[in-house]
């Protein structure tokens, strides 16, 4: 082949690997902006006294936001609880039972599920919970979370264990292992990272919903740790403040924000190192 | 002749309408070597995935006639109880990958959820390993993962999980398949070692490792059983025009 040829495929090649470098840094740009803006904006409130005193009255300088992360705990907490054993449990048995006509369809659910716009979900637990307790509460908002956090780990569920190979679980049945045993004892343990990582995930997707929250938890300016009572929580005092016509609450609101998108990088970080060292070699 | 061990009669096995295994009746003498040899395809390894109840955990698949454990019908008895009397090795050695050494061997009594002191399963771990000719070179080692072992030394820990059950009869799909000729030389060797406590039922379509390690031969073609006998006289004589092709290499 003649020099020309080769000399034009290479230029060819570097101006290919030249755009996708440079877009795909594009692609972080946004990211890194949000960062540096929050992070400038916000990291002068955050101290230790913002993490763990209350929010003080309008007027008043300082107070922090002790109540919403508490509250922000008790709703990851409510929606953690059933979410985690309903989502790893159906995300077995889609990986068990390929193909069948319920799994087709508890996909397709869980799917929707997952595309249901957050808002929708909070309404549907209004009428559903709030409506019938008579009031707002941790509870409701930590269901409505839940519902939330489901697809999530059942997808990751189920994308995990069907990676697991086969052999696996006939060595296990081979052994005269029962079929239930072998699920629990084998499988599941074998793909314990990746569950983990899509538990870390789905938290990490809920910890900064507002929305389903505005007509379920509804927000409290004091600690509450009774679950049938209504509860901060950081996204809602971020909209809450943000919102509001005070600017020493405006400073509350960047600094909540600091905090927030710090634990979200936290759990994603988290997963990752989790999906990395827990990696099961088969 | 030998005391008969498992005895098959009339044993078909589908993948939904397809019969890959045809009508085999077959009887497996206790304390021997029976390969089950034949060309790729041919249902060998569905034959004895019959043996364990094995086969009829795929959907779809489901096996007719009968099987005969010590006169027993394994397909009237508990398919768990039968699992644990009848062991299997399988193609790819397949370790528990979150398990130790020491809790891979032991792991047919721990996941069973069957207690064991601390001696015991110290004593079972040991004389299994050494069972499988593995003790040696990772009795240093017993809480490393299995995955860590190379290829060879990952089979005879899948053999030593089988052994540690104290199994009537080790089924052996294709072990060495998988393997280096170094470490399938070790499997064949540690197989003529085994057959002194155990009844093992080897399936290959390698007819020279049926020559080398079995006492009885038989010869499955296109899911049929073509011809049963001693190792030596199926290889030196025939009945079966079959079988002489398979055997001088004109398919399979």
């Amino acid at each position: 082949m003649s020099r020309e040829r080769i000399r034009g495929r290479v230029i060819k090649d570097r101006g290919f690997t030249g755009v996708v470098v440079l877009l795909s840094l594009l692609s972080i740009v946004p990211l890194v902006l949000i960062l540096i803006y929050i992070v400038s904006n916000g990291i002068s409130s955050v101290s230790w006294e913002f993490l763990v005193e209350l929010p003080k009255p309008v007027g008043e300088k300082g107070g922090g936001i002790a109540s919403a992360i508490i509250g922000s705990f008790l709703l990851v907490l409510i929606a953690s609880l059933p979410a985690i054993p309903l989502g790893v449990s159906v995300g077995i048995y889609l990986s068990e039972r390929r193909g069948a006509r319920i799994s087709s369809l508890v996909t397709l659910a869980v799917e929707v599920l997952h595309g249901t716009p957050s808002i929708v979900i909070g309404i549907v637990t209004y009428l559903w919970l709030v409506i019938r307790m008579g009031r707002f509460s941790a509870l409701s908002g930590g269901i409505a979370l839940g519902i939330m956090m489901l697809p999530v780990i059942v997808r990751a569920t189920e994308e995990t264990l069907k990676l697991i190979p086969d052999s696996l679980k006939e060595a296990s049945l081979a052994l005269g292992v029962p079929y239930h045993r072998t699920i629990l004892k084998v499988i599941v343990p074998a793909g314990l990272s990746g569950i983990m990582t899509g538990i870390l995930i789905s938290v990490a997707r809920i910890a900064g919903e507002t929305a389903p929250l505005l007509f379920t938890a509804f927000g409290n300016p004091f600690m509450n740790w009774n679950i049938i009572k209504p509860v901060n929580a950081i996204p809602l005092l971020i909209y809450n403040y943000a919102t509001s016509p005070y600017p020493e609450w405006h400073v509350i609101a960047w600094g909540a924000s600091c905090v927030l998108v710090g634990l979200v990088l936290l759990l994603n970080v988290g997963a990752r190192i989790i999906a990395r060292r827990w990696k099961v070699q088969f | 002749m030998e005391s008969t061990i498992l005895k098959t009669e009339d044993l078909s096995a589908y993948f939904g309408d397809n019969r890959v295994v045809n009508q085999v009746s077959l009887s497996i003498p206790e304390h021997m070597v029976t390969t089950i040899m034949g060309p790729s395809g041919c249902g060998k390894t569905t034959l004895i995935r019959c043996f364990n109840r094995i086969h009829e955990l795929i959907s779809d698949a489901r096996a007719e006639g009968k099987v005969y454990l010590r006169g027993e019908d394994i397909y009237a008895m508990d398919p768990i109880l039968i699992r644990r009397r009848i062991g299997m090795v399988f193609q790819r050695p397949n370790p528990f990958p979150t398990m130790t050494i020491y809790d891979n061997v032991i792991a047919g009594y721990k996941l069973n959820g069957i207690k064991l002191s601390r001696s015991e399963s110290d004593t079972i771990v040991e004389n299994s390993l050494k069972g499988a000719a593995l003790w040696d070179e990772v009795k240093d080692h017993l809480l490393r993962k299995g995955t860590f072992l190379s290829g060879g030394q990952q089979q005879r820990l899948c053999i030593a999980r089988a052994l540690a059950m104290n199994p009537d009869i080790l089924l052996l799909d294709e072990p060495t398949s998988a393997l280096d000729p170094k470490a399938t030389a070790r499997i064949e060797q540690l197989i003529e070692e085994l057959k002194k406590t155990v009844t093992l039922v080897l399936v290959t379509h390698n007819i020279a490792q049926a020559g080398r390690v079995s006492d009885f031969t038989a010869f499955l073609y296109l899911g049929e059983l073509v011809e049963f006998g001693p190792t030596e006289r199926l290889h030196t004589a025939p009945k079966d025009r079959r079988t002489e092709e398979f055997l001088t290499g004109k398919f399979g």
